[in-house]
Order: C-alpha cells, then structure tokens, then sequence
C-alpha cells in the first residue's frame, strides 16, 4: 500500500472532465485506489464518487493504492494532478 | 359523475387502472434469494435502456445547442458507465436481498445527499443531474413492471398521457383513457381516436377520485365518467351503446358508395393515420386512400431514428394496402407536443425547432426519409407532404433534396415515380397569408386545421386553461380557410384538409361550401361525414358557406350551422 498527498492544481478543480480523466487511467491498473478528503472516503475508480468530492482549486487529497500495480499507478495518477489534468 | 372533454367516441364500462406518473415512487421491497437474478437483470436491461435514451439526447443537443450542455449528459451517462457504483448496487441486492429500484435509490441518494450538503453551487446543481440519472434508471426498471403489472382489459386512468404511453397501453388491450389534463386535439386525444380507443380528457381530478379496481363508465360521446355506477346507470349506459352500434350500421350501408352530394358536387374522402395497422381499418370505412400518413408513430416505436429499410417496409406496407387509392405522407414532424427526445428545454417548442425545420437541420435524416418514401411510390401513389412550411425557401431547399435523393436512387438503378407529388401543410399563418405563392411552387395545399387555429388565435390547444379559446368557427379562422382554398384554386391545385375539422359534422356544409377538394379525417368518424354529404345539396352548402363568411361571432356560426345541419340531416346522433 502506498499513500500519497496531492492538490488540485487547475482552476476548475475536479470537475466532470477532470474526473473522468482520472477515473479512466485509475482504471487502467489492477490496483484498488481510494481518496481521502475531510473525512471522506471515496473509490477512485468511481466517477460518481470523484465527483462527489467536489475538490476545488487548492484543496489537497489523500490518495492510497494497493495492489501489484500500485507502485505505476501511483505515478501515472499522481502525474496526472501534477499536470493539472491538462487543463492548465 | 366527472365531466370532462370527450376525445375519443364509445362508451365502456371497466375497472379502472390508475398510472401515476409523476416521479418515480421507491417502496422498501425485499426480495426472496430466487428473485435476485431476475432483479439483476432488470436493472442491467434498465442501465441499457437509460444509456440509449441518453445516448440520443446527447447527440441532439450536441447538433443543436452545442457542447457545452450537452456535457451535462455526458456526465450522466459516465455514471451509468460506473463499474464501481454498480457493482455496490448489485451488492445490495444479493446481500440485503432488495429490489433493483430500492437498491439503485440507496445507493445513488447517499452520492446525491453529500452533494446536495455541499457549500458549492456548482456542486449543489450535480446533485440534480444525479438526481436526473437515478429517475431515468428507476423508471426504466418500473416500465417493465408497469407493463406486466397492467391488467389487460382495464381503463386507462392517468394525470396526463403522453403519445409513447397511448400506444405503450394500446398494445396490452385498454378499454379507455380518462386523464386529468389535456385537451380535445391533445395527441394523446388523437392517438387514442385513431386507435379506436374511447376516452375523456380534461376531467381535471379524476386521478384523485378513482382507485384503483374501481368499476367507472367511460362515455366517450359526452365527455362524462361515473364513478361507482348502480345498475339502473349501467343498464341505460349499456342502452345507448347499442343505439350507436345502429347507428353505425346503418352507416356501413353507404360504405361503397361516392362521397357526392344531391346535386352531383363529388369530394375526395381518406384518413389519418399514424400506423401501418390502421391502414387496414380504413378500407372498412369506405376510405378512399389516406390523407394524412403521421409518420411520427414509427419513430416513437424505434429506439433510434429507423434505418431507410425499416422506413421503406413499412411505407410501402401502407402503399400496398391503400392500393388503389393515394397515400400523403407526412414528413417527420417532430416537436411541439410530439416529442420522441427534445433535448433542448425549449423555452416555447411550438414556436421552435419542429417540423421542416428540424428536417432541414438534419439533412440526412430528410434524405434517408426521402429515399424510403419514394422507393415506396414504385408500389403505388405517393404524396409527400411537408409539416410546418413558413416560406418558400423551406419548399426550394427540400425539392433540392428530393432531387438528390432521386438522382441516389436512379444510380442505383432503384424504381420510384418520377412524378411524385409534392405538397405543403398550411398551419403556419404566414404560409396561408402567402398560399398563392406557396401553391405556385407545389402540386397540392392541405390545410393542418389543429396547428393552424392555435397559430391563428394564439391558443395552446394542450392547455385546458385556455383551451375554450381555441375555437374552429372563429370569423378569423373561416376567412383565413376561405383565402388558402381561393388561392390554391387560382393556381389550379387541389386543396385539402387533415385537421381534426375536416371531421367535424358541424363544419362539413361550410367547408364544401367553401370548396375544399378533399376531407382528410379519422376513420371512426367518415361514414357519418360520407352520410351528410350523400344528404346536402352543393348549391345550398355555398349559400351557407356565404353567409356564414358575413357573421362576426363563433357563436353566430355555430348555432347557424347547427341549425342547418338538423334540418338537413334529421336523423344525425348529434351528441
């Protein structure tokens, strides 16, 4: 299991688009991928769940994989928030 | 006793099956261990279902109000796409042993619940599109049940019904309609008179009076409904049924015979309709031909738009049985009330984008239309007819495309008649004031009375509120009647009619004292307008027809016609 802490970079924060893209490369990996944010707990691979989140520009997730793959998929998500979802 | 507005003509006598339609309602069920796979399979066939409803809403409005609000149903459709979310809805329903609609509205309310206690505005709105998708999904699971649920043989009891559940019911044999809401040229009205279906609208309560199991009396004619009948009431309902049953007898006597009046004047008579098992129905009635083809019904049916083959099998079904008489098919007239998927949240759909103009917006959809159309002329004639013409653009840039789907059709060496007719509905009131020009530039006029008079008078004719605006015999409506058959004449083109008033007794001496070529109407009603016209004189109905021209008030009209009416055919069940 490994776990990591991101922020939201681009201005629109996780909105439909950006979540969407996250859930399709998070299900890309065998791994389980699950996010964090005041208390909530949300399946990364959800997209009703991403959106709930409802993660504005500056706010900061707690990510948590785990699983064979979790090591990749870390980096590809974790890549992903660094590039604002190439939103920005 | 209720009273309403008759819409459809019969009187029955049945248990009532009251449908409610409003939001879907979601009881706590348990489920036993045997039912879960069947409750699994519902809600996968609900999923399928509410992607491809969503699927075409999206395309739509991509085409027609851009991407950007079409991302809202991207959006729900991602969430029908979730593997996630259902595989905890699948979840609840093995594990809690729940049914699939309580199982889909847990767990989805708990995603709407924390958004819905959001801060964010934005955020607080998604709550609604989820709320959206969850009601798709739980009415695509209940829409199943509905249909298996409904006792065939029972009358139809509902706030209001739109044209997809008038033929929904139809299938699973209804005795009748009775509906809170709605008006007597309501589609659902129409629907529901073509299918030979009686029914009562605009009863206001009725939902709110009967339960279901109730045994009610349904009177077409009067537009009344009883509930809890006693014997006396059933017997003398019972009585006057069979009256009209003599009545319509003695009407198949002249089923063979001519539309011509006393004096030698000979009209055309045909029939609306809307499905290719009505055009069966129609010979009966001594039709000769159809008058107005609403093609609307077969793409209410498919899922999508209907491919040109499925279009062309059943265009020419509908050719082949009205052989040897003409068939006038109407062009896709989508909109309005007649909604198969307006994504778009038009502020005023019948003032929007219904009829040609939609056709013209989608040229593929015109052209696959087209081609089926006159792939069908090769088995009989063909007339095709264009809803919601404004001008004579709209005429040229289809007569462009019928080329084109002509000169397709002749590459590949397909037959159709070359000579197919072309003609424009006049409901709009700029083409009736312009129907001189219009004509020029088409083979025939056919006047659309029930658009035309809303149009005309600025009246919703769904609208019960103002629906006693929406008169027929308005001097406006006569004199504007009057000028599109002069004009059409003047430029040697037949001009007909398929509004509800082609069909309307009252209206019959005016209108072929007017002049009007051909009465297009429903089937239940021609043997009774075949039998007047077989009474009148011709000479007599254009002193009328003068006269009535002179008066000032819908009431003047009325009562004059009416008069005239009795006096000429005594022995008419004028209800």
């Amino acid at each position: 299991m490994i776990e990591k802490e991101v922020t939201i970079r681009n201005r629109a924060g996780l909105h439909t688009r950006p979540a969407a893209a996250l859930v399709k490369i998070a299900a890309q990996f065998k791994s389980e991928f699950f996010i964090y944010k005041d208390g909530f707990e949300i399946n990364g691979k959800s997209i009703i769940g991403v959106m709930t989140l409802a993660a504005e520009q500056g706010s900061s997730l707690q990510l948590k994989f785990e699983g064979d793959d979790e090591e990749q998929a870390m980096q590809t998500v974790v890549g992903l928030f660094e590039r604002g979802f190439d939103e920005m | 006793m209720l009273h309403g507005i008759p819409a459809s003509p019969g009187i029955v006598i049945g248990k009532a099956y009251v449908f409610a339609k409003q939001a879907p309602r979601v009881e706590d069920k348990s489920i036993s261990e045997d039912e879960v796979a069947n409750e699994i399979d519902r809600l996968q066939h609900s999923i399928e279902r509410s992607e491809k409803e969503l699927q075409k809403v999206l395309q739509l409005t991509e085409q027609k109000v851009g991407s950007q609000k079409a991302k809202i149903f991207e959006a729900q459709i991602m969430i029908l796409l979730d593997v996630v979310l259902f595989d905890s809805i699948r979840l609840r329903i093995r594990k809690e042993l729940k049914s699939a609609e309580y199982a889909v509205h847990r767990e989805i309310s708990k995603y709407q619940q924390m958004m819905m206690n959001s801060s964010d505005e934005y955020m607080r709105e998604r709550a609604h599109d989820v709320e959206d998708v969850k009601n798709r999904i739980i009415r695509n699971i209940q829409q199943e049940k509905l249909i298996s649920r409904f006792e065939p043989n029972s009358i139809v009891v509902s706030e209001i019904l739109t044209p997809a559940d008038t033929v929904l019911f139809s299938r699973n044999a209804v005795l009748a309609y009775a509906t809170d809401m709605g008006g007597t040229t309501s589609h659902a009205a129409l629907l529901s008179r073509s299918l030979n279906i009686p029914s009562v609208v605009g009863l206001k309560e009725v939902t709110k009076l009967v339960q279901a199991g109730d045994t009610i009396v349904v009177d077409g004619y009067t537009g009344n409904v009883i509930l809890h009948p006693n014997e006396e009431t059933l017997i003398r309902c019972k009585e006057r049924n069979e009256e009209h049953e003599y009545f319509e007898t003695s009407l198949k006597e002249i089923r063979e015979l001519t539309a011509q009046t006393l004096d030698g004047k000979i009209v055309q008579l045909s029939c609306n309709i809307e499905f290719s098992e009505e055009a069966e129905n129609v010979h009966t009635k001594g039709s000769h031909g159809i008058g107005l083809y609403r093609t609307e019904g077969l793409f209410l049916r498919t899922e999508n738009y209907p491919s040109e083959e499925e279009q062309y099998s059943e265009y020419r079904s509908i050719v082949e049985k009205s052989a040897p008489y003409k068939v006038v098919m109407r062009t896709l007239d989508i909109g309005g009330d007649k909604v198969v998927s307006n994504p778009t949240n038009e502020e005023n759909p019948f003032l929007g984008w219904r009829g040609i103009r939609v056709l013209l917006d989608r040229p593929e959809v015109f052209l696959t239309q087209l081609r089926a159309m006159l792939r069908a002329s090769a088995f009989g004639e063909v007339w095709i007819m264009l809803p919601m013409i404004s001008g004579l653009k709209e005429i040229r840039r289809t007569k462009e495309l019928l080329e084109r789907a002509k000169k397709e059709l002749r590459e590949k060496t397909i037959p159709f008649d070359e000579n197919i007719k072309i003609g424009a509905m006049i409901e709009i009131p700029a083409a009736a004031v312009i129907a001189g020009d219009i004509a020029q530039e088409v083979d025939f006029l056919s006047i659309g009375t029930n658009d035309l008079i809303q149009y005309l008078l600025a009246v919703d004719r769904g609208n019960e509120v103002v629906a006693e605006l929406y008169q027929e015999f308005h001097p406006a409506v006569i004199k504007t009647i009057h000028h599109i058959i002069k004009e059409g004449h003047r430029a040697g083109k037949p001009v007909s009619m398929c509004g509800e008033m082609a069909g309307d007794p009252v209206a019959l001496l005016l209108l072929l004292g007017l002049g009007l070529d051909e009465f297009s109407m429903n089937p239940h009603i021609l043997p009774e307008i075949k039998k007047i016209i077989r009474s009148v004189s011709y000479s007599e109905a254009e002193e009328i027809a003068r006269r009535v021209l002179e008066m000032k008030t819908e009431n003047d009209v009325k009562d004059f016609l009416k008069v005239n009416l009795h006096t000429m055919v005594p022995d008419l069940l004028l209800e």
